[in-house]
C-alpha cells in the first residue's frame, strides 16, 4: 500500500493512487469515511479549491450525508465540531450526517492559518455562508423534484418535504448524491435566522474524542511509511543568539561509524542524521560530534532587560488620545511602574514531528502545521521546487498554541529527504523543541495611570519593549544561508496591542507606544498564544490594582467605575459573581501566619473577546511558593457555538496562564538557552492545578468572535493582584518563583 | 544480536529485532505498531510513553527492552482486557471505563497525553478504587498536561471509580 511514498521518480507524486489509497495516509479526523468517490478530481492538482464554487466546500452523498471541507485544522480546540454545527445548522443536518476531512493543499480551501483564535470567527461565517448557499441549491433542486415552491418546503435531517405533507419528500442524498452542485458561491444565499437555530448553541459532544480516546486517532507522531527513514536534527544544544546562526566548523564521521547504517546529512549549516532504526538515529544524532562556531553575544537572563531599554528601536505611537501629560499633572494619585515579562516557550507536550518524502518532481510533506499552504510556500523556497509541485498534509501533533517548532521540523525532513532519496520521519527530541523554539518574546513594560479624587481614571500612558517573530525557520535558514529576517508589518515588530493596554476603561487622555527591539542578538520570536497579551495584562491591570488601593477602593468596585462598556463589566460581574466577590479593598487583612490568602481580578482580551478572571491564591512566605487555589474566569466571545467548547478553552488557558504566570521562563547565558527540560523548564504540574470555574457569556445576537486566549492575560492579572492582597507587596517580574516572592518579601522590611 | 529476545504485550509473545539496549518505546511503536505509547520528552519527564509492567507504569522511554522480557506488559491497547482480568470479567468490555469516562467528561483537548492518563489512572484504580481528590492529585504529578484538561481528568477518575464499583462479575 501507499506506493507512492517510495516513487520519487515518477513526477508528479501519484496524487491520484495517494487519494485512493485509504490506510495510514488518509485518516486523520476524517469522520466515519474514506475519500469520496464524488470528487475524484478533488485531489488530483495542486490547491488550494476554486474559493468561489460551492464544490469546494461541501459535498453531499447519496447516503444523505455531507462532508464539510474545512480549512481551519484541528488542534484539540474542538473547532471541527463548531464549524460542522455551523454548517448543520444551515443545511439542516445532524451531527451524524456530518464529516470534515483532513486539511491538505491538494484537497481543501485556504481558509488561512488556524491561529488567532480565528477557526470560529473567521472561518464560521464562510462555512455558514457556503452551507446556506448550498442548502438553496439545494431546495431548487427540490422544488422542481417535488413540484412546488421552495417557500412551501422544509427540511429536517437532510430530507427536504413539502409543508404540511410529509409523505411528499426527497432527500439530499437523492436529490444530489455524490454529484457536484455546480453553483457559484456568492455569499448572499438567506441565512437562518438566529431564533431558529437548533444546532448553534447547543453543546454537541466533539467529534475528535471518541477516537482520541480509544486509541484510532492518528497523530503526527505516529505516521509511519514503507522505506522510511527516521531523521533527527544535530544542533548545539540550546539557540544562541539569533544571527548568528549555528555553523559546524568540524563534523567528525567517525564518532558514528559504530552505530549501522547511520548517514551524516548536511546542507548548508543546516546538519542532521538518518537511519533505518529510530534508536540508531536518536544515538547517531547524540553522538555525532560535531565542533561548532562559538557565539556568547547573548544578554543572559541578567542582562536582557537592560540591553532591551538600551536598544535602538523603532518607536510606534500606536494610541495618543487627549493629553497625557497634562492630565497626570493635575492627578490626584498616581501609580508609575516597570514590569519585567520573559521569553516563554510553546513547549508542545509532543515535540514536533514531521514526515517527507521528496523527488526530484515533487514532494509530500506531512506536518502539524498551524497553515498548510504558508508551509508549502516556505516548504517550496527551501527544496528548491514550484509551489505546485509540494503537497503537505495536516495531521495534529499535541496542542501547540502558536507557531511551535512544527515548520522546522518540516523543512528538516524534507532537505533529509531530498538528500537520501527516501522518505523521511523527524521527531524532535524534547532539548530540540525547547531549545530551537522560535519563542513568545520577553517584553518590558513602563506603565503610569493616574485618577482624579473620586477615583476616575484620568490618564493612561503604556511603553512597552520587544522584538518581534521569526519569517523563516531555523532549517531554511541553515540550509540556504540566508540572513536573519523579522516580520516588520505594522509598528516594525508586533506592536503593543491597544486592546491589551487600557482599551476597557473610559479613560479619555491615553498614550501607548511601541518601542521595537531588533531581534538579532536576541532570541527567536514567534506568536505564543495569547501573544504578549499575558505580559500587557500583567503590566496593565497591577497598574490599574495600584490605583485603586491607592484610592481605598475595593478592586471590582474601582474597575466597575472606570469601565464605559456593557460587555467588559458583562465579563467581570460574572466572574466576581461566581467568585462570591464581597467587597473590601486589597491588602487590607494582612496575616503575619507562615501561609497567607489573597484573591485577585483582572481584565484582558486578544483582539475583540472580553475576558475576566478572578485568582485566588495561597502564598507560603517561608518558602515562598505560591499555589493557586481557585480561578473563576469569564469569556464574552459573542455568539458561541458550543459552550462546552468555550468552557473547555477558558479551563485550558487558565491553567495554562496560571502556569506561565507562575513557572514558566526560558533560561540562558551569554552562550545559548539553557532550560532544555521539563524540570528546566516546569510547567504546571496536575498536584498543583487549581479549582476552576469557566463561564460563558453567551451573546447570540453578536458575531462570534475568539474564544481561545482572553481569558490568559486575565487569569495573569488577577493572579498577580492576588499576590498583593495576600502580602501587601507588588511582584513585577514574572514567573513568579519562590526565588522571587522570599526576595520581594524580604525587601519589604 | 538479539535474536532470542522476546517480549509479551498484552498478553502476546513477540520477537524483537532490535537491540535490548533499544528503549521499550520504539520496540512497541516501530515493530509492534501500537500506538497506545507515544514519544513525548524521551527523558521519563512527562508519562506520554507510560506501559504497565506487571501492573505497574513504567516509562518505555527510558527502560531498554532488554529489561522487560520477564515482564508481562500491558499497554492503552491491552487495557480493557487488562481490567477484565482484574477484576475476574468473563468478557473485557469494549473499553476500559476510564476511557469511557475520559468521552463522558469530554475531558482531553488535544489528546496526546492520554495515554499515559489513561495508563497511571488505571492504575490508581487498580490500587486504590475510591481514591480522595488528594490521592488523584498525588497518583496523576508525574503525568503532564499542556492543554490544561487537568480538571476534567479528575473528574473522569472519579466518574470511573463510581462506575467501576458498580460493576460486578
Amino acid at each position: 500500500m501507499n506506493a507512492i511514498l517510495t516513487d520519487t521518480s515518477a513526477g508528479p507524486l501519484s496524487r491520484r493512487d495517494l487519494l485512493k489509497g485509504g490506510g495510514a495516509l488518509v485518516v486523520g479526523f476524517c469522520i466515519g469515511g474514506s475519500a469520496l468517490p464524488a470528487l475524484a478530481a478533488r485531489g488530483d492538482a495542486a490547491g488550494p479549491p476554486d474559493p468561489n464554487t460551492i464544490d469546494s466546500w461541501i459535498a453531499v452523498h447519496a447516503d444523505n450525508t455531507a462532508t464539510v471541507y474545512l480549512g481551519k485544522g484541528e488542534f484539540g480546540q474542538g473547532n471541527t465540531t463548531g464549524l460542522l454545527q455551523i454548517a448543520g445548522e444551515e443545511l439542516d443536518l445532524d451531527m451524524n450526517q456530518l464529516r470534515s476531512v483532513q486539511l491538505d493543499t491538494n484537497t481543501v480551501p485556504n481558509q488561512g492559518a488556524t491561529t488567532s483564535s480565528s477557526s470560529i470567527h473567521r472561518g464560521g461565517p464562510q462555512v455558514r455562508a457556503a452551507a446556506a448557499e448550498a442548502r438553496q441549491a439545494l431546495l431548487a433542486l427540490a422544488s422542481t423534484r417535488l413540484g412546488v415552491q421552495t417557500g412551501s418546503l422544509t427540511v429536517s435531517k437532510g430530507v427536504v418535504s413539502i409543508d404540511g405533507h410529509p409523505s411528499r419528500s426527497v432527500s439530499y442524498g437523492a436529490l444530489l448524491g455524490d454529484k457536484p452542485f455546480n453553483v457559484k458561491f456568492t455569499g448572499i444565499a438567506p441565512q437562518k435566522p438566529i431564533n431558529r437555530y437548533k444546532l448553534v448553541g447547543t453543546r454537541v459532544p466533539r467529534v475528535d474524542i471518541p477516537d482520541k480516546m480509544t486509541g484510532k486517532y492518528v497523530y503526527m507522531q505516529q505516521v509511519r511509511v514503507p522505506d522510511m527513514l527516521h531523521g533527527r536534527v544535530v544542533r548545539p544544544r540550546g539557540q544562541g543568539a539569533y544571527g548568528d546562526g549555528a555553523k559546524p566548523l568540524s563534523i567528525d564521521e567517525s564518532s558514528i561509524a559504530g552505530i549501522p547504517g547511520a548517514r551524516i546529512v548536511r546542507k548548508g549549516d543546516f546538519v542532521g542524521v538518518v537511519a533505518e532504526r529510530e534508536w540508531d538515529a536518536v544515538k547517531a544524532a547524540r553522538e555525532l560530534k560535531v565542533s561548532w562556531k562559538e557565539s556568547a553575544t547573548l544578554p543572559g537572563n541578567a542582562d536582557l532587560f537592560d540591553r532591551m531599554r538600551a536598544a535602538k528601536t523603532t518607536d510606534t505611537v500606536i494610541a495618543d488620545w487627549g493629553d497625557a501629560a497634562k492630565a497626570f499633572a493635575g492627578a490626584a494619585h498616581v501609580a508609575s511602574s516597570s514590569y519585567r515579562c520573559p521569553y516563554q516557550s510553546h513547549a508542545p507536550f509532543a515535540a514536533n514531528c514531521a514526515l517527507a518524502d521528496v523527488g526530484p518532481n515533487g514532494a509530500l510533506v506531512m506536518s502539524s502545521t498551524q497553515d498548510i499552504y504558508n508551509s508549502r510556500d516556505m516548504l517550496a523556497e527551501v527544496l528548491g521546487l514550484p509551489v505546485a509541485k509540494v503537497r503537505v498534509q495536516y495531521y495534529e501533533g499535541s496542542g501547540t498554541f502558536g507557531r511551535s517548532c512544527y515548520e522546522d521540523a518540516a523543512q528538516a525532513a524534507a532537505v533529509m529527504s531530498q538528500a537520501v532519496g527516501k522518505p523521511v520521519r523527524v521527531q524532535f527530541m524534547r532539548s530540540d523543541e525547547l531549545g530551537w523554539d522560535d519563542y513568545g518574546p520577553a517584553h518590558l513594560a513602563d506603565v503610569r495611570a493616574g485618577i482624579d479624587a473620586g477615583g476616575k481614571l484620568v490618564a493612561y500612558e503604556y511603553h512597552g519593549w520587544q522584538h518581534g517573530w521569526m519569517v523563516n525557520e531555523t532549517t531554511h535558514e541553515l540550509a540556504l544561508l540566508t540572513p536573519p529576517k523579522e516580520r516588520t508589518t505594522g509598528a516594525g515588530s508586533i506592536p503593543v496591542n491597544r486592546m491589551s493596554t487600557g482599551s476597557m476603561y473610559a479613560v479619555a487622555n491615553r498614550r501607548v507606544v511601541s518601542h521595537a527591539v531588533p531581534m538579532v542578538g536576541y532570541l527567536k520570536g514567534a506568536p505564543l498564544r495569547s501573544p504578549l497579551d499575558l505580559s500587557f495584562a500583567f503590566a496593565s491591570e497591577q497598574t490599574i490594582d495600584e490605583l485603586a488601593f491607592l484610592a481605598k477602593i475595593d478592586p471590582l468596585e474601582f474597575r466597575r467605575n472606570n469601565i464605559g462598556d456593557e460587555r467588559w463589566l458583562g465579563v467581570l460581574n460574572a466572574a466576581a459573581e461566581a467568585a462570591a466577590w464581597k467587597p473590601r479593598v486589597a491588602a487590607s487583612s494582612l496575616s503575619a501566619a507562615e501561609i497567607v490568602t489573597g484573591r485577585g481580578i483582572g481584565l484582558g482580551t486578544h483582539h475583540v473577546s472580553y475576558g475576566a478572571a478572578v485568582a485566588e491564591i495561597e502564598v507560603n512566605r517561608r518558602t515562598g511558593n505560591i499555589v493557586a487555589t481557585r480561578i473563576y474566569g469569564a469569556l464574552d466571545a459573542g455568539q458561541v457555538i458550543n459552550p462546552a467548547l468555550v468552557e473547555n478553552q477558558i479551563v485550558g488557558q487558565m491553567i495554562q496562564a496560571v502556569s506561565r504566570t507562575l513557572k514558566e521562563e526560558v533560561t540562558f547565558d551569554k552562550n545559548g538557552v539553557t532550560s532544555l527540560d521539563w524540570v528546566s523548564y516546569p510547567v504546571l504540574r496536575f498536584a498543583e492545578h487549581p479549582h476552576v470555574t469557566p463561564i460563558v457569556v453567551q451573546r447570540l445576537d453578536e458575531p462570534s468572535t475568539g474564544a481561545g486566549e482572553e481569558v490568559m492575560g486575565a487569569t495573569a492579572a488577577a493572579v498577580a493582584n492576588a499576590f498583593f492582597d495576600a502580602t501587601g507587596v507588588r511582584l513585577r517580574q514574572y514567573p513568579l518563583t519562590p526565588e522571587r516572592v522570599k526576595a520581594a518579601l524580604a525587601a519589604r522590611t | 544480536m538479539a535474536d532470542d529476545l522476546k517480549i509479551k504485550v498484552n498478553g502476546r509473545l513477540s520477537p524483537v529485532a532490535a537491540s535490548p539496549d533499544t528503549p521499550l518505546l520504539y520496540v512497541l511503536t516501530n515493530e509492534l505498531n501500537l500506538w497506545g505509547p507515544r514519544f513525548g520528552c524521551g527523558l521519563a519527564q512527562c508519562g506520554s510513553c507510560s506501559v504497565l509492567a506487571d501492573g505497574v507504569e513504567i516509562r518505555s522511554c527510558v527502560t531498554p527492552v532488554g529489561a522487560v522480557a520477564n515482564k508481562s506488559l500491558t499497554t492503552f491497547e491491552g487495557l480493557a482486557a487488562w481490567y477484565a482480568e482484574q477484576k475476574g470479567l468473563a468478557q473485557a468490555p469494549a473499553l476500559h471505563p476510564l476511557q469511557q469516562a475520559f468521552i463522558d467528561e469530554q475531558a482531553p483537548q488535544c489528546g496526546y497525553c492520554y495515554n499515559g492518563m489513561l495508563i497511571k489512572g488505571s492504575e490508581l484504580l487498580a490500587q486504590t478504587p475510591r481514591p480522595s481528590e488528594a490521592q488523584i492529585r498525588s497518583h496523576m504529578d508525574g503525568h503532564l498536561c499542556r492543554c490544561g484538561s487537568y480538571p476534567r481528568i479528575m473528574k473522569a477518575i472519579q466518574l470511573a471509580s463510581t462506575t467501576m464499583a458498580g460493576a460486578t462479575r
